[in-house]
Formats: structure tokens, C-alpha cells, sequence
């Protein structure tokens, strides 16, 4: 009984540790010029979905949810937000050459299609970051045309 | 009178040289671009490493034609690998941006083969190709090469192979046949 009482103890007094490390926010007020929605000519109700869906880890503004407040959900954030920037910034769309754009359209379509993107760990809380069928085709269609024009 | 005949037959015959070696400049021109500078020619026949990504890629081909998941996603690392090793600096400007270009896109696809299961590495592959196939056109290949096209996946399809035999990389062997000669590169 002792020795749960110590692991409890321990295990408290590092979860508040823990609160003490600061995450690195995603947060920037300027909006660049490459954006995607700026140089592309998209429709309003795919700029809401892009937004809702994909932005939160693919643009250098994150909508933060409450519980980035607490670690250790915060680095779990962080480290999802790195990665998805890594792989695809919409903020800076327009400083890809047209190869690399058409790589990411491709992507941008398997990865809906296939459902991997949005993730589901993503979902689980945004749920108005899922695509429905409908959605889902409308998405595909737009990038697909986009693709076809480069 | 002689004298007059040989020389006239010399004059013609120089003349036909002549033109012949102009149209032979002007096949190698048309080769690549029309854009081909002094660097671009060497190269055409010694770009040792752009002849170690081409072998890479030729081996990842191999391991999706046997539907080998594994092996492919070795054949991966090693193209990211060889694509790192690339050096562009003897090209000329204008192809140093343009190749430059292709192996980042490249680079992507090969990470993205070597982690990833079948379907996805072959969906890869597809642009992959695309990309190798713009590398060859600046660095020129000792080989001979095949450019093969498969109408059904993903409403068309090109890769490139050593052998003019058709063999699927994008179906393996639920379709290996499938596909057809459309394009030799030498």
C-alpha cells in the first residue's frame, strides 16, 4: 500500500512538473503572400474546409484547443504540428516550383481519399474537421483541377 | 582534264562530309533541349552518380514488378541515398536549378517508398518516374532505356526499364503484361 502511495506521489509531483516546460507555439500574425488561398483561386466553401480541416497543422497558425495548456498534451501538439508543417505549409505554397506543387496536390488527394488525412487523433476532438462523402469529392475535384492546371 | 575530274570529285565529296558532320551536330543538339551547353555533353556519357540513382531505381522497379514490399523499401533508403550523393556543380546553371529541383521532389518519394506498404510505394513510384525520367533528360545515360506506359493505373501510367520486355511495376504480377514500349531513350 506504501509503495502505491509513493508511485502516486511521484507521479503527481512530475505530472506538475511537467507543467512547467514551455511548448513552442505555432502562432504568427502576418499573413505571407505565398498563402494558398492567395494565389489560388478558391472557392469560399473550400476555404472554410481547408481552413477547419487541414490549416491547424499545415499553416503557421494553429487554432489551439484548450488542453494545449496542459502538457504533456501540448508536445503531443507540437510534435504533430512540426511533422504536418514539414510535409506541407500552405503559407507558403507559392515558394514551391511547380513540380514539387503538382507532389503535393497528388498527396493532398491520396490522403483524403484513403481517409488518412485528417488524422484521427485530429478528429477525435475537431469534429467538424472531418470530411463527409460529399465533402470529401468536392475537395477532390477542386485539387485535382488545380493540379491539371499547373 | 583528269586533274579537273578528281578535284570536282574532291570538292563533292567534302561538301557531302561537310553537311553530314552539321546534321550530325544538329541530331546531338535535339538530343536533350536545344539549350545544351559544353558541360551538358562530357557529361552525357560519365555522370557516374546519375548513373548510381538510375541503378536504384531500376532495382526498387525490380522489387515492385515482384510485388516485394521489403526489398523495395530498401531499394528506397538507397535511392534517397544516391539522390543525397548527386553533385550538379558541372552542369550549368539554368539545369543545376531544374536538377536541384528533381531531387528534392525525388528524395520525398523515395522516403516516402521506403516506409511505406505496397499500394502507397506505388503511387510513389508514379512520380517518381516522372522525376527520373526529367533527370535523364539533362544527364544523358549510357544506356539504352525504355520508357513504358501502362494505360490502366491511375488513368495512365510511365516508368522507365532497362529491357524492352514489358513488366508491370504498378501491378506486379496481377497484371505484369500490361503496358507498352512508348518512348526509347539513348
Amino acid at each position: 500500500m506504501r509503495i502505491v502511495k509513493i508511485i502516486v506521489l511521484v507521479l503527481l509531483v512530475a505530472f506538475v512538473g511537467i507543467q512547467f516546460i514551455p511548448a513552442e507555439r505555432n502562432q504568427s500574425d502576418t499573413e505571407p503572400s505565398t498563402d494558398f488561398m492567395l494565389v489560388n483561386n478558391v472557392p469560399e466553401k473550400i476555404q472554410k474546409k481547408l481552413q477547419v480541416s487541414c490549416y491547424d497543422c499545415h499553416s503557421n497558425n494553429t487554432q489551439y484547443p484548450w488542453y494545449n495548456k496542459i502538457q504533456p498534451a501540448a508536445w503531443f501538439l507540437e510534435d504533430h504540428i512540426k511533422e504536418g508543417k514539414a510535409e506541407l505549409n500552405f503559407n507558403e505554397w507559392d515558394s514551391l516550383s511547380s513540380r514539387r506543387k503538382a507532389s503535393k496536390l497528388r498527396s493532398i488527394i491520396k490522403q483524403i481519399e484513403s481517409g488518412e488525412m485528417p488524422l484521427d487523433s485530429y478528429t477525435l476532438i475537431h469534429t467538424d474537421a472531418t470530411f463527409s462523402e460529399a465533402e470529401a469529392a468536392e475537395m477532390i475535384n477542386f485539387i485535382t483541377q488545380l493540379k491539371d492546371s499547373l | 582534264m583528269k586533274n579537273l575530274k578528281m578535284s570536282i570529285a574532291a570538292v563533292l565529296l567534302l561538301a557531302v562530309s561537310f553537311t553530314n558532320a552539321q546534321e550530325k551536330e544538329k541530331m546531338n543538339h535535339d538530343h536533350g533541349d536545344m539549350k545544351m551547353d559544353h558541360s551538358k555533353m562530357t557529361n552525357m556519357k560519365s555522370d557516374a552518380k546519375a548513373e548510381a540513382i538510375l541503378s536504384d531505381y531500376f532495382n526498387l522497379k525490380d522489387a515492385l514488378v515482384g510485388d516485394d514490399t521489403k526489398k523495395a523499401a530498401q531499394e528506397g533508403s538507397k535511392l534517397v541515398a544516391s539522390l543525397k550523393a548527386f553533385d550538379a556543380s558541372s552542369y550549368s546553371k539554368e539545369n543545376q536549378e531544374e536538377l536541384a529541383d528533381i531531387i528534392e521532389d525525388a528524395t520525398e518519394h523515395a522516403e516516402h517508398i521506403s516506409e511505406s506498404a505496397i499500394d502507397h510505394q506505388r503511387e510513389h513510384f508514379k512520380t517518381l518516374s516522372k522525376d527520373i525520367t526529367d533527370l535523364v533528360a539533362i544527364t544523358g545515360t549510357k544506356s539504352t532505356l525504355y520508357e513504358q506506359f501502362c494505360p490502366m493505373y491511375d488513368k495512365g501510367s510511365a516508368w522507365l526499364s532497362t529491357s524492352k520486355e514489358v513488366k508491370n511495376p504498378y501491378y506486379g504480377s496481377r497484371m505484369l503484361k500490361c503496358g507498352k514500349v512508348q518512348k526509347t531513350i539513348q
